[in-house]
């Protein structure tokens, strides 16, 4: 084994912010259903503490054992709706609580689950849930929770996309961070590892491990070496580097699911950034050659970046899943937040680029007297990019009351600072308030 | 688990490489391997090292070899081998573990 690749590993970890962004055990929780909702969460706890009780241990060795830094430990659960088929608003508190409770026994960082999913329309336990969000979201400190409102094949649902709205501006009138841990999603995947959006699909084993890969600043740094040279050797770099990140994150994963004795379910080939320096998408694409992320060229630039991660990863991994690709939440990015301080990176900029990279409109600070209708607009055309494109969007907005246009907000942790951003005041109220639902779009039906 | 790579980085000055070895040889530890530049006048190391008596008490040897690194005024690394293999290579997982 040659000295320069040992030393281009220890470099990468060291100076380049490579990680594993996550292992996150999926659980099922269709086995606990009982007849009323204080035994079914007590089940749910149980469940939860008994699969996920070396979860972290496991994680930390492999930290050590191969010098690697595993940042997040988390769970994600089956989405408590339909668990809860039967709740009234009030009982889902139980739910919360338990996964709450659960998730700090075991000591990881984030539960996700606390979801709903009502593409096509609300059942009892969906619209329950939805109504115990505020509370939910501020009286727990690790749930996180999404719904996903639109889908390719089932179109979008315009009467959730207006109760959404209503919901992220009730959860921000009881605090200014909550709604971090709230992702509206269309076309939603049921085994993202990513927080705040994951949840365990029906479609998944009992129990599972599932790994989120990150490395901007590897990435980066591959550019630079590169520089003046044309666009191909560019994705070409990507797609190298994105094997090699990938390759850790298969091997992590397989081995945590083996100490485990779990399933290994699959890689998310993504480069989630930080708001550390060096570990930044926003500074990926400017070392593509723009002055500055949200310049004309950024979706062309994203979009190389992207799918190059994309080719390079899935020769690195056995199953690829989750949302992979690039992640450009502005709170969480030193680029993007100098982008969008400077007035250089715009919302209609962030939704454009939404078209061709894995999420959404994501971690954006917005003035707290935003109509909810607006918040409802912004989720619906997420959604029909999404839809319309066959892909994942997702929205993870943060109205802060009592903040302005230009003020920042501070979220703490690896969730950053956001300056607050400008919306586009003409009302779309009329158009949010038809409700209804927004038919599949032709292509749609391929059987 | 079988082989690891001890790597050291750090400013160059006499007796790095006997620290390093004596600890190991200590520890019953078999080098299988060494490689030594001096890159940019700094010192550069990595040695492969079979742990197969050692399986239990790596940390033990990762801790120590911090500890003598931070005496020598040198960064060590001590890590499983896979990592550095696995990265520049296309097999599947099953042959590795």
């Amino acid at each position: 084994m040659e000295t320069k690749q040992i030393l281009e590993t220890i470099q990468m970890v060291e100076e380049e912010h490579l990680d594993i962004r996550t292992i996150t055990m999926g659980i099922s929780l269709l086995d606990t259903v009982a007849g009323d909702p204080k035994t079914t969460a007590q089940n749910i706890y149980n469940k939860i503490t008994t699969y996920a009780k070396d979860l972290v241990s496991v994680a930390e060795q492999i930290e050590r054992e191969f010098g690697i830094p595993i940042t997040n430990k988390r769970i994600s659960v089956t989405p408590i709706a339909l668990i809860a088929g039967h709740a009234t608003p009030d009982e889902m508190l139980y739910y919360a609580h338990a996964m709450d409770d659960a998730a700090k026994t075991v000591g990881v960082d984030f539960i996700g689950g606390y979801s709903a999913l009502v593409q096509k329309g609300f059942a009892n336990g969906d619209l329950a849930l939805i109504k115990s969000m505020p509370r939910a979201l501020t009286e727990t400190d690790l749930v996180m929770s999404s719904v996903n409102i639109g889908s390719t094949k089932a179109g979008i649902n315009l009467d959730a996309i207006k109760l959404m709205g209503e919901t992220v501006m009730a959860i921000a009138e009881k605090s200014d961070t909550a709604n971090a841990k709230l992702v509206i999603f269309a076309n939603a995947v049921e085994d993202n590892p990513f927080m705040a959006g994951a949840f365990h699909g029906v479609s998944e084993p009992d129990v599972v491990i599932n790994v989120g890969v990150s490395g901007p600043g590897v990435v980066k740094r591959a550019i630079e070496k590169v520089k003046g040279e044309s666009i191909q050797v560019v994705a070409e770099t990507v797609k190298q580097t994105a094997f090699k990140i990938t390759r850790v994150g298969q091997m992590v994963g397989s081995l945590a699911a083996q100490r485990l004795g779990v399933e290994f379910g699959i890689v998310d080939l993504s480069l989630a950034p930080t708001p550390a320096r060096g570990d930044s998408v926003a500074e990926v694409l400017e070392e593509i050659g723009l002055e500055q992320v949200g310049a004309h060229g950024t979706t062309a630039a994203l979009m190389l970046l992207n799918d190059a991660v994309k080719k390079g990863g899935v020769m690195a991994s056995q199953r690829v899943g989750g949302l992979s690709g690039a992640f450009i939440p502005v709170s969480e990015d030193a680029g993007m937040i100098d982008a969008a301080k400077a007035g250089v990176l715009s919302l209609a900029k962030l939704e454009a680029m939404t078209s061709v990279c894995s999420v959404g409109l994501d971690m954006i600070a917005i003035p707290g007297d935003t109509p909810a209708t607006t918040i409802s607009a912004m989720i619906a055309d997420e959604a029909a990019i999404g839809v319309q494109n066959n892909k994942t969007t997702a929205v993870r907005i943060l109205p802060t009351i009592g903040k302005y246009v230009g003020d920042m907000v501070d979220y703490g942790g690896l969730l950053g600072t956001a300056p607050v951003m400008p919306v586009v005041e003409k009302s779309s109220a009329d158009f949010i308030n038809r409700g209804g639902h927004i038919p599949a779009p032709i292509h749609s039906f391929k059987n | 688990m079988s082989k690891a790579v001890v790597t050291v980085v750090g400013q160059d000055k006499p007796g790095i490489i006997a620290a390093v070895a004596g600890n190991l040889s200590k520890h019953h530890i078999n080098i299988l391997d060494v490689s030594q530049t001096i890159m940019q006048n700094i010192f550069t190391m990595s040695m492969l090292v079979n742990l197969e008596t050692l399986d239990e008490q790596f940390n033990a040897l990762q801790d120590e070899l911090n500890q003598l690194g931070a005496e020598l005024g040198v960064t060590i690394h001590t890590q499983r081998e896979e990592i550095f293999e696995t990265m520049s290579r296309v097999s599947t997982q099953d042959q590795l573990f």
